[in-house]
């Protein structure tokens, strides 16, 4: 396990296994994605109270579980990059946070669409939407940095440290919002959590279920190919990676 | 191990009486943002009151900002980061001495300026003694993390914009709770929690960030 | 000079890159007390970045550097002179005597020694580049440490400057002391047995 783990770090392999693996992902992905989405638009009942304005959270829910997720990878992949060195974990951690960005500005605009309906307004300073819009800046923070810096190793370990950091943060940012959100009585009802959690039919779950893990192959699809970008353009002055671009 | 640490500490305050107008910048940007804002509202608005907390703690975030920036720079232009990190003491307590002096230089002032500017904006009694408080509580969370984002970007070419961008989703909880505190003592309610927070954030990354700081100038070197 | 007992400095199979670019790789030698190493090369054959690795301030990309000293048994002089331009030539020695926790015997003795005694109370800003370059040797002769690596230690040195610099090393050999270095121009004749290792990319 460890010598398979060991290998795979090296670039040209690694760039091998997610060229053979990164189709089969994106395949999944987008079918899954499309059968949730389809049942969620067509199958499943109009919500009793919300009519069929429920029916954003097929997008709304994957979206703001993955930019979360994606955080808490980058975390990960930045301490093993901080650890021991891996170039790969900086990799991993550089390619995804464009990826987790765009997912953090999805939820928060489907949020925001979603809000309209429901509260008469684009925006409310509700707990998650305000946890979304920072963690948008904290992905911005660690896009920047990498971006400020000339040498992309050093970028990229700066951007770890950040990252390492900043996941201790997305947890403390969670409870203080929801501190100071508790200080304002009426909105606690309006929050998406009590909107989501009275009994949620099985028609109305399913889809979820499978857009979730539709749009979590397919970000894993999306993550290897811009790793496999970055580990070619980090090794452009090998042997191997020309000749992958010339073939 | 306390003396390599004291001898940062005191080679700051040493520099600081060099370029006394560096360190009176914050203070005098602290107070032009604070009273500046009763401008931007109608005079004698009793919403001012309500907002005075926000404005004091945004304006102290701000100015602090200000200084930070420049904490490693001259350090790394003339070598002194190089023989800070090879000397014979751990680099994250030389760190820390760097992050407690500009405390004491530029955060401190805003501390002691802080119930000048609430008693301007309307407040008085327990409120503005606990506001001073949670500044007091907070302003070396602000200290630590603006200086660990100095740390992240003292090795790029420009980054002017990039700092803020970084510490202030870090700082989201001191000025939440900073801000409950004072709404919590107007409305009457106890105000201990909130502090207790502050306290909690304070202890955190006073511990944590040194060595984050530490790992990310070594970086800077490479 | 110091009577440690020191190691030698053994390196093997060395590869150092700056960012993405590898500037040299397989890169074997040793260093013995009482050796001077002269390490030549061009522009960019990775001089500076080699006497990086060896003092622990970069890590290698590949390969071991064994023997390293202690932090107090080491000098690291880099070709930025560490004095800040705010402060003296005496202050800035004191301040690196107290960071590095030795006792202050003769700060004044020490900027003698290189020839700045009577420039020590003027911020280092004001000062030429032989002078600062001439206040940063005085570290050297402050606190004796049994390993040093200076980095272009030459540079804006006059022929004084340089004869002084010769007589440090020598001394600092003589008394089984080790001194690895970079420059650019070739060390002073008076200086016998340098080893030169040249870098060639």
């Amino acid at each position: 396990m460890w010598t398979w783990f060991h290998q795979l770090a090296s670039p040209p392999t690694f760039y091998r296994f997610a060229e053979s693996l990164a189709p089969w992902l994106f395949a999944a992905g987008v079918l899954l994605v499309g059968a949730g989405v389809y049942g969620g638009l067509f199958v499943a009942p109009p919500d009793y109270q919300q009519g069929d304005a429920f029916r954003i959270i097929y997008v709304h829910v994957p979206a703001a579980a993955l930019s979360m997720s994606i955080y808490v990878a980058m975390a990960l992949a930045a301490a093993v990059a901080l650890i021991w060195r891996m170039k790969l974990a900086e990799v991993a951690l550089v390619a995804a946070a464009p990826v987790g960005a765009s997912f953090t500005a999805l939820a928060l605009v489907t949020g925001m669409l979603w809000g309209k309906p429901m509260w008469g307004a684009y925006w409310v300073w509700d707990v998650r939407l305000t946890l979304e819009l920072l963690l948008l800046f904290q992905y911005l923070g660690v896009l920047g940095l990498n971006r400020a810096y000339a040498d992309p190793r050093a970028g990229a370990r700066a951007s770890a440290w950040l990252a390492l950091i900043g996941v201790v943060f997305v947890y403390i940012n969670k409870k203080s919002v929801e501190w100071w959100n508790s200080l304002h009585q009426g909105s606690t009802l309006l929050s998406f959590e009590g909107m989501r959690n009275p009994k949620i039919s099985g028609d109305m779950l399913w889809p979820l279920l499978v857009s979730l893990a539709g749009f979590y192959l397919f970000f894993g699809a999306v993550w290897l190919r811009r790793m496999q970008n970055e580990v070619l353009w980090r090794e452009r002055n090998t042997r191997w990676a020309q000749e992958r671009v010339a073939a | 191990m306390i003396g390599p640490a004291l001898a940062v500490f005191r080679r700051e305050l040493l520099l600081a009486a060099r370029r006394p107008a560096e360190w009176a910048q914050p203070l005098v940007f602290y107070g032009i943002v604070a009273l500046l804002f009763p401008l931007g509202i109608e005079a004698l608005n009793p919403a001012l009151k309500v907002f005075a907390p926000a404005i004091v703690w945004v304006g102290a975030l701000l100015a602090a900002l200000l200084a930070v920036e420049r904490m490693f720079r001259g350090d790394l232009e003339d070598g002194t980061l190089e023989q800070l990190l090879l000397a014979d003491a751990p680099a994250p307590l030389l760190v820390a001495a760097k992050f407690a002096a500009h405390w004491l230089l530029t955060a401190l002032p805003l501390v002691v300026a802080a119930p000048l500017l609430g008693a301007a904006l309307g407040l008085e009694g327990l409120p503005l003694q606990v506001l001073t408080l949670s500044l007091l509580l907070g302003t070396p969370t602000l200290m630590f993390t603006g200086g660990f984002a100095a740390a992240l970007i003292v090795g790029t070419q420009r980054a002017g914009i990039l700092l803020p961008i970084l510490v202030l989703p870090l700082m989201t909880p001191a000025v939440i709770f900073g801000g409950g505190a004072v709404r919590a003592a107007a409305a009457g309610l106890p105000y201990a929690a909130p502090l207790y927070f502050l306290g909690a954030l304070l202890v955190l990354t006073v511990t944590v960030l040194p060595f984050a700081a530490a790992g990310a100038l070594r970086n800077a070197v490479e | 000079m110091s009577n440690l007992p020191i190691p030698g400095l053994n390196v093997v199979n060395l590869a150092v890159a700056r960012g993405d670019r590898t500037i040299f790789e397989g890169l074997g030698f040793a260093v013995a007390p009482g050796e001077i190493l002269h390490i030549r090369g061009r522009n960019g054959a990775g001089k500076t970045s080699l006497l990086e690795v060896l003092c622990d301030l970069r890590a290698p990309a590949a390969g071991t550097v064994s023997g390293r000293p202690e932090p107090h048994q080491q000098h690291w002089i880099g070709h930025k002179n560490a004095l800040n331009p705010a402060l003296s030539p005496r202050e800035n020695l004191a301040f690196w005597c107290a960071l590095n926790g030795c006792q202050q015997p003769g700060l004044d003795a020490a900027l003698q020694r290189v020839g700045v005694r009577a420039l020590r109370h003027r911020p280092c800003g004001s000062l030429s580049t032989g002078q600062r370059r001439r206040a940063a040797l005085a570290r050297l002769c402050v606190a004796p440490r049994p390993w040093w690596y200076l980095d272009e230690p030459l540079a804006g040195l006059d022929s004084s400057g340089v004869e002084l610099l010769a007589g440090l090393l020598a001394a600092h050999a003589a008394g089984g002391g080790a001194a690895v270095l970079t420059s650019h121009q070739a060390l002073p004749d008076t200086l016998s047995g340098v080893r030169i290792l040249e870098l060639v990319p």
